[in-house]
């Protein structure tokens, strides 16, 4: 087999995916206010991981990113979970969820909800699933 | 006025679409087919983005950035697949 020789496409990765995952991140954030959320954020997150098994093969991504997707399906779970049991502990139905303002240092006054928990669970999960379907019926032999 | 217009963009690119949708149909090769599929993306991000001007809003801008990624992806898989046989190759310097 020929050596490959693919600059322009190992190139255009390197940016591309960094764009990639700081849109997705966007996406996660924003998901509150705007268009996004945990589902296309994780679908995004999914398709840099993908581009990046794409141009520079799976034994490389492999020794650089050594995450068992299959691992992250319970554990996104879980967080989803438990954000709905935490809410037992204040004596409130089952995935009552509440916000708060708080004062953080450099960001200033931050309204954070716990169903941005909920959201990252749903982003993991997403993740993991959708990088465990595509990884393996894409093995060749 | 600005409304004439922007309708009159978004009947310029179906028209474009549908002449790439031609070319789909009758491409003789696989690569006529494929450059064509990307055009078609290519085109939906700028009718997404005369529609979001003429609905005076902001919330497509999302779905503008997302459908070029996705147009890019799937043209660097497909030609990754005519060109080596595999999407994702076991290892590159073999």
């Amino acid at each position: 087999m020929y050596k490959s020789n693919d600059l322009i496409l190992r190139t255009t990765t390197s940016i591309i995916v960094f764009i990639l995952l700081g849109f997705s991140i966007y996406l996660l954030l924003a998901g509150h206010n705007s268009p996004g959320g945990g589902f296309i954020g994780g679908l995004i997150t999914a398709s840099a991981i993908m581009l990046l098994y794409i141009s520079y093969g799976s034994e490389t991504i492999e020794k650089i990113l050594p995450i068992n997707y299959r691992l992250l399906v319970p554990i996104g779970l879980l967080l989803a979970l438990g954000t709905g049991i935490g809410s037992f502990f204040f004596s409130v139905p089952f995935l009552s969820h509440t916000y708060g303002y708080f004062h953080i240092p450099f960001f200033g006054e931050l309204e954070l909800a716990t169903a941005m928990l909920f959201d990252t669970g749903v982003y993991i999960t997403v993740l993991g699933v959708t990088l465990t379907i595509i990884l393996s019926i894409s093995k060749d032999q | 006025m600005t409304e004439i217009m922007l309708i009159t963009a978004l009947v310029l690119f179906g028209v474009a679409g549908a002449l790439t949708l031609v070319r789909i149909v009758i491409g003789p090769s696989l690569p006529d087919r494929i450059i064509a599929l990307d055009m078609i993306g290519v085109i939906l991000v700028s009718v997404v983005a005369v529609i979001s001007v003429l609905l005076n809003t902001k919330a497509f801008l999302e779905v503008i950035l997302i459908l070029a990624i996705l147009a890019f992806i799937s043209t660097i898989a497909f030609s990754r697949y005519m060109e080596r046989g595999v999407v994702i190759e076991r290892n590159r310097h073999k």
